[in-house]
C-alpha cells in the first residue's frame, strides 16, 4: 500500500480543518479555559457526531461509517492544531476501540451505537502510579455471584468528570481483563483535577464495586491482547494529536519571525533562527511518515503495528518536545506570557507527551522488542 | 481500468520479484564493503570479481541499468511506478547497483532536462552502457559553498571554447573518462548569470589530474587542471550564461542520490551489530547510554526510510522530491555519520585498527573517516539548511 492519504482521506482532513477553523479555533480553547476549566463544548461535540467523525472505526454491522483509524487520525490531527477539546480521545479512540476489540457480542451491539451518537461518553481507567506502566495492575477484580467486585485505585482518567461509563482494567485471577463499569455504581468516589493543559483528569477509588458479570469486555480472548491493542493504537491517535499540535506551533512560529523585526531587519533572517527552523522542517517530516505508517497498520492489521507504534510516540513526544520549546523562544519575551497562543501548545504538549508512555518509555519498548 | 493496471502492476511485482531471485548473485546482495565491490565501467573498465561481471550484463540485457530511461536512450522504459515496484524489490533483496555512475544519477538527469536531442541520443545510451566513467567538475579552490563565484573560463574562439583554470574536490577525476563542468563564460554580470554547463572529454590535451589524499587514506578525489584546452562547441548543453539553471537542477539530483533516495542497499541494523560484538547481560546491552543512543538512532533511522518512502509515494512527478533534496541529503548524511559515530563506538579497540592485520580488514575507521565527508559533498549540511529556510519556509533574507 503507497504511504498516501486516499482521495477520501484528504477530504476528510480539509473538511475537518475548515470545521475545526470556523467552530472551534484556538481562541475557543482560550474561551473554555477561562469558563472555569470548562472541559468541551457540547455544541461542536455535536458537530463532530454529525460530520460522522465519531463513526469513522465503528464497524459497519454496528452502525459505523467502517472508515479506519486513518480517517479518525486526520481528525485528531486537525484538533491538535486548533487544540479541540472534546471526548474524542476519551470516549472514541479509547473507549470505542477497547469495546470493538471486545468479544462480547451484547456490549458491542449496545454500547457502539451509543458511542457513535455521542451522547454516551466513556473513560478508560488505566493509569495508577505517576507514571505509565500497564504491566502492573494492583486494582482487581473478583467474581461473586453473577457480579464482579472491583476494588482499588486509579489515576489519570482522561476526562472521567464527563463520563458516563468507565472501562475499568483490573487485574483477575493473575491475568488482566477490562470491565464496562456506570460511573454512578456505589463504591466509585471520583476527584477532578485540572492539569497544565487546562484538561480535566481524575483519580478514582473503587471499593467494592459491583459490576454486573455480563459487563466483562473479554470472554474468549485475553484480556491482555486487548490492552495491548487498545494502547497501540491510543498511542498512534495521540502522536496524530501530537503531529498537528507540532505544525501548527511550528507554523506560526514561522509567521512570526517573518513578521517580527530586531536591528532593522526580520528576525527570520537570521541564521541563528534559520538553521534551528530548518532542522525542525525536517523532523516534521519524518512525524508525518510515521503517523501515516502507523495508521495503516492499525487499518491493515499489520503484523509490526506495535512497532510503529511506539515508534510514533517515541517520535512524536522527541519533536513535539523540542517544537514546542523552540516555539517559544523564537517568539521572545511574548511567547511566555497568555496573550498570545504559541504557549498553549507547549502546555498541552508536555501533557500528551506523558499520556499512554513517554519517549523514553516507548523507546524502551522499541529497545525490548529488538532484543537489546 | 485502474483494476487492471492494479493487476498487471501486481504481476510486475511478482516477474521482477522471481528474476532477480534468479539472476542477482549472492555476493551481490551484500552491501558495499570496499571500493572495489562497485562497478564504475569507464573506458579502462575491470570488473573485480565474476560476479560483478554476471550482475551487470544480465541488468544490462534485462535493460534495468536505467529502468526508468527511455528505451531510445537505453533505459527500460518502465513507468514510475514499475520502476518504484522494481526498487523496492531490489530492496527487499538488499541487491547493489549494478553499475555506480555519477552519469546515472547526476548527469542523467540534467542532459534528459536540458540538452538536445542529439547531445541525448550521443550520451545516455553510452552511460547506461558503462562505456564512459563521468565525473562532477563544480567546485574550485575558491568556490565551495559559494559554487557560483567560480573562475574556471571557457573563452569562445569561434570554432571552439578555450578552457582555463582549475577544479578541485573532483571525485574519481583519476579514473573518469569526461567530466561535466561549470565554466565562467561572463564574468561582467551577476556571477550566477555568467556560469554555463560543458562536457569535457578527460583525454583531451591539457588536462590533468593530481590525486588528493583523504583522512581515510584513500585518494578518490582529485585536483583537476586545465590548461589551454580545446572543447568543441557541441559540448555546450543547454543557453550559454545559462548553466546555473542547469547546475542546481542537477544538484537536486545529487542530493536525492547522496540522502539515501532510490536506495537499494540493506544495512545491517546497528543494534544487531551491537548484540553481536558486544553481548547482553539480561537480555540487555551493559552500556545503558549506549543502549539509548542505539534507540534513538534506529528510530530517527527507520523513520527516515518510511519518509523516503513516503515522498516517492506522493510525488509521481518527482518535483516534489526535487523540492525537497536537500533535506533528503541534509537528514540522510547525518544519520550516517552517527551511524558510523556508533559503530566506532561499539567495535571498541578493534575498530581503531588502521593498518589490517591477518584478522581484522582496518575497514571500520576508514569507512568512519569517508563518513565525515558526507555532511560536505554536494554542499554541505549548513548550506542545505540555508537552502531549505530560504527555499521552502521562504524566510526573508
Ligand atoms: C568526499 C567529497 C567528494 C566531493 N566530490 C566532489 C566532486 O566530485 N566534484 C565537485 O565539484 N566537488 C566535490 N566535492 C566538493 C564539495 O562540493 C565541497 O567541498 C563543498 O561544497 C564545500 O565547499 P568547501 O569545501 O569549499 O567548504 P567551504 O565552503 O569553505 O565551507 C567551510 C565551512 O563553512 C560553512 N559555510 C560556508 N558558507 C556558509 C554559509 N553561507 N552559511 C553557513 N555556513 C557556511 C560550511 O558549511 C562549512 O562548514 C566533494 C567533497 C567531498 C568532501
Amino acid at each position: 500500500m503507497p504511504l498516501t492519504l486516499t482521495e477520501e482521506q484528504k477530504m476528510l482532513k480539509e473538511a475537518a480543518s475548515e470545521f475545526l477553523l470556523t467552530n472551534s479555533p484556538i481562541e475557543s480553547f482560550r474561551e473554555l479555559r477561562d469558563n472555569n476549566y470548562q472541559s468541551y463544548d457540547p455544541k461542536v461535540w455535536e458537530g463532530f457526531v454529525e460530520m460522522g467523525w465519531t463513526a469513522l472505526t465503528i464497524p459497519e454491522n454496528y452502525g459505523g461509517l467502517d472508515f479506519g483509524y486513518t480517517g479518525l487520525g486526520q481528525i485528531l490531527e486537525e484538533t491538535g492544531k486548533t487544540l479541540t477539546k472534546s471526548p474524542l480521545i476519551s470516549s472514541i479512540l479509547l473507549s470505542a476501540t477497547a469495546i470493538r476489540l471486545s468479544d462480547n457480542e451484547t456490549l458491542k451491539a449496545k454500547w457502539l451505537p451509543e458511542l457513535m451518537s455521542g451522547k454516551t461518553l466513556m473513560s478508560l481507567a488505566l493509569d495508577e502510579k505517576s507514571f505509565f506502566d500497564p504491566n502492573s495492575v494492583e486494582s482487581s477484580a473478583s467474581l461473586s455471584g453473577d457480579s464482579f467486585i472491583i476494588n482499588g485505585k486509579k489515576r489519570m482518567v482522561i476526562d472521567a468528570c464527563d463520563s458516563d461509563y468507565l472501562i475499568v482494567v483490573a487485574s483477575l485471577d493473575e491475568s488482566i481483563s477490562l470491565f464496562l463499569v456506570d460511573s454512578k455504581s456505589k463504591g466509585i468516589d471520583i476527584k477532578n483535577d485540572v492539569f497544565m493543559d487546562a484538561g480535566s483528569y481524575s483519580s478514582i477509588s473503587f471499593n467494592n464495586v459491583k459490576v454486573p458479570a455480563k459487563n466483562q469486555l473479554d470472554i474468549e480472548i485475553e484480556g491482555k491482547a486487548i490492552l495491548k491493542s487498545i494502547l497501540d493504537i491510543g498511542a498512534i491517535g495521540l502522536s496524530c494529536e501530537m503531529l498537528g499540535s507540532v505544525q501548527a506551533a511550528f507554523n506560526q512560529t514561522m509567521d512570526y519571525i517573518k513578521e517580527r523585526e530586531q536591528f532593522g531587519t526580520k528576525i527570520g533572517s537570521y541564521q541563528g533562527l534559520q538553521h534551528r527552523a530548518a532542522h525542525l522542517f525536517c523532523e516534521i517530516e519524518l512525524c508525518k511518515s510515521i503517523t501515516l505508517k502507523a495508521l495503516q497498520s492499525i487499518d491493515d492489521e499489520n503484523e509490526n503495528l506495535s512497532q510503529y507504534a511506539h515508534l510514533a510516540k517515541a517520535k512524536l513526544g522527541e519533536v513535539l518536545k523540542l517544537t514546542s520549546n523552540e516555539a517559544i523562544q523564537m517568539h521572545g519575551g511574548i511567547g511566555v506570557t497568555d496573550d498570545v497562543n504559541i504557549g498553549f501548545y507547549l502546555k498541552r504538549a508536555r501533557v500528551v507527551q506523558h499520556l499512554l508512555g513517554d519517549t523514553n518509555y516507548h523507546l524502551e519498548c522499541i529497545a525490548k522488542q529488538k532484543g537489546y | 481500468m485502474e483494476t487492471t493496471t492494479k493487476v498487471d502492476l501486481g504481476n510486475f511485482r511478482l516477474e521482477t520479484r522471481a528474476w532477480l531471485e534468479e539472476n542477482c548473485p549472492m555476493s551481490a546482495r551484500e552491501p558495499v564493503k570496499r571500493s572495489s565491490d562497485m562497478y564504475w565501467g569507464g573506458r579502462n573498465a575491470k570488473f573485480t570479481s565474476k560476479d560483478q561481471k554476471i550482475w551487470f550484463e544480465k541488468m544490462l540485457e534485462k535493460k534495468w541499468i536505467v529502468p526508468y530511461w527511455e528505451k531510445k536512450y537505453g533505459g527500460g522504459g518502465l513507468s514510475p511506478e514499475e520502476n518504484n515496484i522494481l526498487t523496492q524489490e531490489m530492496a527487499r533483496l538488499g541487491c547493489r547497483k549494478p553499475l555506480f555512475s555519477f552519469g546515472i544519477a547526476m548527469l542523467g538527469p540534467a542532459l534528459l532536462k536540458f540538452a538536445s536531442e542529439e547531445q541525448k541520443l550521443n550520451y545516455l545510451p553510452e552511460i547506461v552502457e558503462g562505456k564512459i566513467w563521468w565525473c562532477q567538475g563544480y567546485s574550485e579552490p575558491s568556490a565551495g559553498s559559494d559554487l557560483a563565484g567560480l573562475q574556471m573560463k571557457a573563452e569562445d574562439k569561434g570554432d571552439h571554447y578555450l578552457i582555463n583554470g582549475s577544479k578541485v574536490w573532483t571525485s574519481y577525476a583519476d579514473n573518469a573518462d569526461w567530466i561535466f563542468c561549470l565554466v565562467r563564460t561572463n564574468t561582467d554580470v551577476p556571477k550566477h548569470n555568467g556560469i554555463s554547463f560543458i562536457l569535457i572529454d578527460m583525454s583531451t590535451q591539457g588536462v590533468s589530474v593530481r590525486p588528493i589524499k583523504l583522512i581515510s587514506g584513500k585518494s578518490p578525489f582529485c585536483e583537476t587542471f586545465f590548461d589551454n584546452v580545446k572543447v568543441p562547441k557541441s559540448n555546450l548543453v543547454g543557453t550559454l550564461n545559462d548553466g546555473w539553471t542547469i547546475a542546481k537542477y542537477l544538484l537536486t539530483h545529487e542530493r536525492q542520490m547522496i540522502g539515501g533516495v532510490g536506495g537499494t542497499e540493506i544495512k545491517k541494523e546497528i543494534s544487531k551489530i551491537a548484540i553481536d560484538q558486544l553481548g547482553l547481560s539480561s537480555g540487555q546491552l551493559n552500556d545503558s547510554f549506549l543502549r539509548t543512543q542505539i534507540a534513538k538512532f534506529e528510530m530517527d533511522e527507520n523513520i527516515f526510510e518510511l519518509t523516503i518512502q513516503r515522498i516517492v509515494d506522493e510525488d509521481k512527478s518527482g518535483k516534489q522530491a526535487a523540492a525537497l533534496s536537500s533535506f533528503f541529503k541534509y537528514y540522510g548524511t547525518e544519520l550516517n555519520v552517527k551511524r558510523e559515530e556508533l559503530l566506532i563506538q561499539i567495535g571498541g579497540n578493534d575498530a581503531l585498527l588502521w593498518v589490517p592485520n591477518e584478522n581484522n580488514d582496518a575497514n571500520v575507521a576508514r569507512k568512519f573517516c569517508r563518513s565525515k565527508g558526507n555532511t560536505i559533498e554536494g554542499g554541505t549540511s549548513e548550506i542545505q539548511l540555508n537552502i531549505i529556510a530560504k527555499r521552502v519556509l521562504n524566510l526573508p533574507s
